[in-house]
């Protein structure tokens, strides 16, 4: 396939040539879906612990509608978002329709399921060790939250990276709520789907060929992370 | 060798004489015990004492009342409740009949924070194994400098100095049973309960464990060992509480016990017997 | 130990949220603003697929935004979304090509008046091999008539979308009722016009184009332009400034200034302009012909 080559090639001189474009839309991706992943994990593995280790009426009835919340197709949540975003929509009057911050209130949305399902789990198999243990030093039900995150930050790096993954990789969901807009809500994927719709094939691949390098990248950075962590924490 | 397991207590304080003086006394006569400092939490009563799970019955009713500078061991054969009874005792369980009073009071976190327990299997955090005493102390609110001594302290009595920053999981099942065990005694509780603590252990690593045991009991802490080892009760225990069925059975100072149990049912057990 | 890498991890997290919210509030405190009317700022408009794939906003719309410094936002999408959204108030000014639905729209009061931009027309593109043999036919209606007799396989937008909205009428006009084939030799993409290209390029199918999308159009493959010129080809664009009556959040001002530049000399010069591949892919035609 010429494709292919002419796709490489391509990806090759604009990354080395630092195409303005590219570091635009790049930068963009990255912030919006840093943005969502960091929101979605800062209430996503509170909610997972919650879900793990708390005795609450209707816990299960949560934990399967948190699990079947990770299939939500991005188009849906694009959707539902663009309807509370819109002007004739409950939240219209912020007026954040066509902004990266529509775009990343929608990657959050659909990262949150994740992170809180995987960490329930993650979480929830530690507790089954911890729970008396931790019952019988006397700590309360904060503290045992706290202990369990911390003891499975190895683990849970690895849900944030999937949830990382999914944001990063989603266009359903930005296209409709950002509207690709060139120079504002124009990200990675949405500039793919358009070069495909332009039929200008070679371009498009070359950006998937870029996006894969920046997964690549953020994988690498967290591994990294992960080897210079005292050993103690990878259990 | 620096006081290694000696609670911070007023009863501790005190501790030798007031050991001393209960020492001997067993069984059911103990009113002439002398009273406990009114901050103490022992005694611990216990008074109709029930359990039962999935309708059916586990333990109770019991009474019973357990006494400072005394090594309890609570005796019998398999399902006759003593993990159970121990977990009602430290609070993990909630009795469905019955009530626990530590000198006089219901136990609340103050007084949970007064006890420990080690588990047959041992259940360690996925740190390193000084970060395992740390976190005790932390939780118990030890200043940091103190911390640190107080950790060296407890590495030292586990003979794990050398494994100070080693993560606990990669441990052997005796140095693991060792450091839940120095881990449970770093914020020096005035009660100790342990179930079963060397159940799955060789017999160093038992030896090693019973060792730090008797040094625990020495420095003032409570200790109630549940245990089915008749050999174990034997080297450790001053009294026995033998349950059988749920049921507390007999009492007694543990060499009248091993001597001349009083019920047919320690007897059999003692002898090795099949009850039923 | 483990607090200091706790509190390092925290400061980390917070100091690249800040580090984040920099840049992105740049965009978000201009929304807010740009809501008021005194500061031109942005505005948005509803269009097509065509005109953002073809090129051509990128090449006029920097010359509206140097000459009145208000930049141009473009959703680009099927006219008939582009139509909902700016119903949903989510748009300053509509651009599109489906002259039915546009009147409809300011009669519902949505939209203050429509005027004509310019056009273009449509083309009937097919495998260069031609199986149903229309190449050349200057009659659109039989073209359509004999691809439905033959069987070749014909792909439709099937979203609503203006160019979708002319081939049903042209379908109406050859007198076939292509919806009982649906799924054997009419195919409905559901997609956008660059979409529905790439399709029919993948299965050697006719399909109906814009031509302004057809000639920007990288993956041509086997097809070629096979019916042409035929009168109910036209397609018209139109602009409508969203009514600031039925939507308050409408930049009236601006809005109104980029209708009034797209119909005036500069901008109808712009689009006569542009040029891809040599040729002009849109005809300025304002003030002809409106209401």
């Amino acid at each position: 396939m010429q494709d292919f080559t002419a796709a490489v090639g391509l990806a090759v001189r604009l990354l080395a040539t630092a195409d303005p474009d590219l570091v635009e839309i790049v930068s963009l991706s990255l912030q919006v879906s840093l943005t969502a992943l960091i929101i979605a994990a800062l209430v996503g593995l509170p909610l997972g612990a919650c879900l793990a280790i708390g005795r609450f009426r209707g816990r299960s009835v949560a934990i399967v509608v948190v699990n079947a919340l990770m299939g939500l197709p991005p188009v849906v949540v694009g959707l539902i978002v663009y309807l509370c975003l819109s002007r004739a929509g409950p939240f219209g009057v912020l007026g954040l329709l066509y902004t990266p911050a529509a775009m990343i209130i929608a990657q959050t949305v659909l990262v949150l399921p994740i992170i809180a399902a995987l960490s329930r789990q993650i979480l929830e198999d530690l507790n089954r060790d911890y729970d008396e243990q931790l019952r019988s030093f006397g700590v309360g039900w904060r503290g045992s939250v706290a202990t369990l995150l911390w003891d499975a930050r190895a683990s849970l790096a690895t849900v944030l990276l999937a949830g990382f993954g999914r944001a990063i990789a989603e266009v359903g969901a930005v296209i409709i709520v950002g509207g690709n807009i060139d120079h504002v809500t124009r990200v990675m994927t949405t500039a793919i789907a358009l070069e495909t719709s332009k039929g200008n094939l070679a371009l498009a691949l070359a950006l998937g060929l870029v996006l894969l390098l920046i997964a690549l990248a953020v994988n690498a950075l967290a591994a990294a992370l992960r080897q210079s962590m005292p050993e103690a924490a990878r259990a | 060798m620096p006081d290694i397991a000696r609670p911070m207590t007023a009863s501790a304080i005190t501790g030798p004489g007031d050991g001393s003086a209960d020492i001997h006394p067993f069984g059911e006569g103990r009113s002439g015990a002398a009273p406990s400092p009114a901050d103490a939490i022992l005694p611990l009563g216990v008074r109709g004492l029930c359990y039962r799970a999935g309708g059916r019955p586990l333990v109770g009713p019991v009474d019973l009342d357990l006494h400072h500078g005394v090594k309890t061991a609570i005796l019998g054969p398999n399902g006759a409740g003593k993990s159970v009874l121990l977990r009602l005792m430290h609070g993990l369980l909630t009795p469905t009949a019955g009530t626990i009073r530590w000198n006089g009071r219901i136990a609340d976190a103050g007084i949970l924070r007064r006890q420990a327990m080690v588990f047959q299997t041992p259940v360690l955090l996925r740190r390193s194994v000084a970060e395992n005493i740390a976190y005790v102390l932390r939780l118990r609110g030890w200043p940091r400098a103190q911390r640190a001594t107080r950790v060296g302290e407890m590495l030292a009595l586990g003979r794990l100095g050398d494994f100070a920053r080693v993560p606990a999981r990669v441990l052997s099942g005796g140095e693991k049973q060792r450091l839940a065990l120095v881990r449970a005694l770093a914020a020096r509780p005035e009660v100790l309960f342990l179930d079963e603590p060397t159940a799955s252990l060789d017999p160093a690593s038992t030896a090693a464990i019973e060792a730090i045991v008797e040094r625990a009991a020495a420095a003032g802490t409570k200790i109630v060992l549940v245990t089915h080892d008749i050999a174990q009760a034997r080297r450790l225990a001053d009294e026995v509480v033998f349950l059988d069925r749920g049921r507390l059975v007999e009492r007694s100072a543990a060499f009248r016990f091993f001597a001349r149990p009083a019920s047919p049912e320690a007897a059999a057990f003692l002898a090795g017997d099949l009850l039923y | 130990m483990m607090w200091n890498a706790v509190s390092k991890s925290v400061v980390g997290a917070w100091s690249l949220l800040a580090l984040m919210a920099g840049p992105l509030a740049g965009p978000l405190d201009a929304d807010t603003e740009a809501g008021t009317d005194t500061d031109p700022g942005h505005i948005l408009v509803q269009s097509t697929t065509s005109t953002e794939n073809s090129g051509l906003f990128e090449a006029i719309l920097p010359q509206f935004t140097a000459q009145t410094g208000i930049e141009v936002r473009v959703v680009a999408v099927g006219t008939g979304q582009a139509i909902k959204n700016a119903r949903n108030c989510d748009g300053d000014v509509l651009f599109v090509h489906d002259r039915a639905s546009e009147e409809r729209f300011v009669a519902d009061g949505a939209g203050l008046s429509r005027a004509d931009v310019m056009y273009n027309d449509f083309v009937i593109v097919g495998p260069a091999a031609d199986p149903a043999g229309i190449a050349g036919l200057g009659d659109v209606a039989e073209a359509l008539s004999t691809i439905a007799a033959t069987g070749q396989a014909f792909v439709s937008r099937g979203d609503q979308s203006g160019t979708h909205k002319a081939e049903r009428r042209l379908w109406v006009t050859a007198g076939v009722d292509p919806d009982p084939a649906s799924g054997t030799w009419y195919r409905e993409s559901g997609s956008g016009m660059g979409a529905t290209l790439n399709i029919a390029a993948g299965m050697d199918a006719y399909t109906l184009s814009d031509r302004a999308t057809w000639v920007a159009f990288q993956n041509k493959a086997s097809l070629a332009i096979l019916v042409e010129g035929d009168d109910r080809l036209f397609n018209q664009y139109g602009v409508i400034l969203v009514s600031p009556e039925a939507c308050p959040s409408v930049r009236a001002e601006a809005g109104q200034a980029f209708v009034d530049w797209l119909t005036g000399p500069a901008g109808q010069a712009a689009i006569a302009g542009y040029r891809r591949d040599g040729r002009q892919l849109f005809f300025p035609n304002a003030g002809r012909g409106t209401n």
